[in-house]
């Protein structure tokens, strides 16, 4: 089936999504149509991973290992993320029509996500990101609180202003292109042109787009929207925006690479380790300061993009193929900290950590998902974070970049007992009584934790084989 | 011995001529005391880009950058000054001063060190042979992208920093029709359509905020941060 449907499904479903109709239709026709997704990226995933070539619109919609890989996992997260939103709405004082706002901005946003890796087409990819900012900052701002409302507008006001950046690196990357006699505006055709680029001009292109979209994507300096907007949404929107937006839009940074390695005389690869490394520092840093949980969860996101970007700059194959296993095991891991940070918000009314005290006593199924998230997201063994880190220390060690690994390996390390001491006085703690407990927890988010809960368990342990071709090509598609 | 310069035609002087005024306006949009001079310099602004475009198309003859053009007239001088003015029509036309970080001399200042900065970081890619065109829009582009990201840094409320955002997307198009200006057509449409949505969005924003904390000043939004533990 033509690629193009996984455009065409959730544009649909959002205009049915505005229709008037009652309660629970918009939960319905988004589950469907992300549902739908799902299946159809699992098919273009299956045809890649085969060795087939998936063109929508040769030139604009095509789809390779790595373009599939980011598709499914937006797919997956959205399809659990819709499960989770009905019955987390549901328990949420937000009137009819708000709910239906709801559910038609969240196709449209899925719509945003799933164009970005399937263009090819830069200036197109650029105009996807912007829309991912512009169609989700009402889902940020839609408890209409006075702090949503300040996360949403720095998000909007951070990441347009990354995007503005980023708009004049793409604009340059086509100026490099044609004087180095490309015709084609595509990833391949920029490829093929990239040996007779002018270094300067990539080299400039290529900052401008890592400042720009390193804004929306969470790296430091331009990440302080982050934590505010992925701790202020709701969390059905926290998984997809921590677990997959970031993700894609780092995807963009990471097509560019393999293009400006080859043109000659850049050093790229120091770049992309040195801001890696700082956005890890830094998000350490905050994480020892965090005094609410869903902002734990946001800034290990930080700290997570960082890494992916380090284990871009150690720039071998094998580091490369740890990188897309990191961003499979993260968008995993942390949309699953998100479902299990939202049932935690239901049964206990705060977000504070210190009012959540023996959790594991007042909320059994919040207690335990918050206590595997966290361990998930840290990387403890033998989840697939903790499997996907070590590939890239071991890459990094086997290269001889000892400084820059022991650095990876200092941080990570720090960032675990970060992670791991709130959660564990959270699930343990003796109850202090501040945190009032809740209704009963709705079906739909327990199904969905449940299943999220498999995933990223089943993945720690064992990766289907048809899955780990496809891996073996989305990194083979960032080697020179 | 050096080559004689070849002579300027007509289009790149006034094509000059346009960038520099282009500038002006966005040194305007950092020094205007009011929301109204914003927006006024914002559209004058506008116009010149669409001036520029449609200037380089004429010789040689690039029927995109008509295209550009028309957008740009169409999207920021008419669709969004009315867009606003229907949506914040008290916002724009207030007559008290912008609440700004650093004062508007010492502002102009730091914008001229962003020129001087774009100028530099730009000259190593412009030979003397890269096109007068490229000469004089990259780096005029570049610092109008700078001083729209410094307007956002010092100006903490929600109109200036919308003609921050904007100014910032113009700044980056000033430079793309003199760079890259037989981009495909799609791109440019689908860029107006994404400056309209910022427009409504920040709009709709805007009013928001306004009903919650009775002004415009997001400065004064700052109850999201980290703290120190007990």
């Amino acid at each position: 089936m033509s690629p193009n449907w996984i455009l065409i499904v959730p544009a649909v479903a959002a205009l049915l999504c505005a229709l008037p109709l009652r309660a629970p239709a918009g939960a319905v026709i988004t589950l469907a149509s992300s549902g739908a997704v799902l299946a159809l990226t699992i098919s273009v995933a299956a045809q890649v991973q085969a060795g087939h070539t998936v063109v929508g619109l040769p030139g604009w919609i095509e789809a390779d290992g790595l373009s599939a890989l980011m598709l499914l996992l937006t797919a997956t997260v959205g399809t659990l993320a819709a499960l989770f939103s009905w019955g987390y709405l549901a328990h949420t004082p937000a009137r009819p029509w708000a709910v239906r706002g709801y559910y038609g901005n969240y196709n449209l946003f899925l719509l945003s996500m799933l164009a970005v890796p399937l263009i090819v087409e830069p200036n197109v990819v650029w105009t996807a990101v912007e829309l991912t900012t512009l169609l989700s900052v009402m889902l940020v701002a839609f408890d209409n609180t006075r702090e949503a409302l300040e996360a949403a507008w720095k998000y909007v006001v951070l990441t347009i202003m990354g995007a503005a950046i980023a708009l004049l690196g793409i604009l340059v990357l086509y100026w490099a292109m044609q004087q180095a006699g490309g015709t084609q505006f595509t990833w391949d055709g920029l490829r093929a042109a990239a040996p007779r680029m002018a270094p300067g001009r990539a080299e400039l292109a290529f900052l401008l787009i890592l400042v720009g979209f390193g804004a929306k994507a969470g790296l430091v300096p331009l990440h302080t929207w982050l934590p505010d907007a992925h701790s202020q949404a709701p969390s059905p929107v926290c998984a997809l925006l921590s677990g997959v937006e970031t993700s894609s839009v780092l995807y963009v940074i990471l097509r560019l690479l393999p293009i400006l390695h080859a043109v000659p005389g850049q050093r790229l690869e120091a770049w992309t380790l040195a801001v890696g490394l700082i956005s890890m520092g830094v998000a350490v840093l905050l994480l020892f300061r965090v005094r609410d949980y869903k902002r734990l969860f946001a800034i290990s996101t930080v700290e997570h993009m960082g890494l992916m970007l380090a284990a871009a700059g150690l720039g071998t194959s094998a580091a490369h193929f740890g990188l897309v296993w990191q961003i499979m095991s993260h968008a995993l891991a942390k949309s699953f900290c998100f479902y299990a940070a939202g049932i935690a918000l239901l049964a206990t009314g705060t977000r504070d950590i210190s009012a959540v005290r023996g959790l594991i006593r007042t909320s059994a199924p919040a207690g335990s998902a918050l206590l595997l998230g966290g361990l998930a997201i840290a990387g403890a063994p033998p989840f697939a974070v903790f499997l996907s880190e070590f590939a890239i220390f071991r890459a990094g060690l086997t290269e001889g970049h000892y400084l820059a690994t022991s650095l990876l390996i200092a941080l990570v390390a720090l960032a675990f007992f970060a992670i791991m001491a709130p959660i564990n006085r959270m699930v343990f703690g003796t109850p202090n009584g501040v945190a009032q407990p809740g209704p009963g927890l709705p079906r739909t988010c327990l199904a969905a934790v449940g299943l999220a809960a498999v995933l990223v368990v089943l993945l720690g342990v064992y990766v289907p084989a048809p899955l780990h071709t496809l891996l073996r090509m989305a990194a083979a598609v960032l080697a020179a | 011995m050096a080559p004689a310069l070849p002579a300027l035609s007509w289009t790149v002087s006034l094509n000059a001529l346009c960038g520099g005024l282009f500038l002006l306006c966005a040194f305007g949009m950092v020094a205007a005391r009011q929301v109204r001079g914003c927006l006024e310099f914002f559209i004058a602004q506008s116009v010149f880009l669409a001036a520029s475009a449609f200037l380089l198309g004429l010789q040689p003859f690039l029927w995109h950058l008509f295209v550009v053009g028309v957008l740009t007239v169409f999207t920021k001088t008419l669709v969004i000054p009315w867009l606003l003015g229907r949506m914040l029509h008290e916002e724009l036309h207030t007559r008290r001063e912008i609440d700004q970080q650093i004062n508007i001399p010492t502002s102009l200042l730091i914008g001229l060190a962003l020129v001087v900065l774009a100028y530099v970081l730009t000259a190593p890619l412009l030979p003397v042979g890269a096109g007068e065109a490229a000469r004089t829009n990259l780096p005029i582009g570049l610092a109008s992208v700078l001083l729209g990201a410094y307007t956002l840094a010092i100006r903490r409320e929600a109109m200036p920093s919308l003609f921050g955002l904007l100014g910032m997307e113009s700044g980056a198009l000033f430079a793309g029709i003199a760079i890259a200006p037989d981009m495909p057509l799609i791109a440019e449409l689908v860029g107006a359509f994404d400056v309209l949505v910022l427009a409504f969005i920040v709009g709709v924003f805007t009013r928001a905020i306004h009903r919650h904390i009775g002004s415009t000043d997001v400065g004064r939004l700052a109850s999201l941060k980290e703290e120190p533990g007990p």
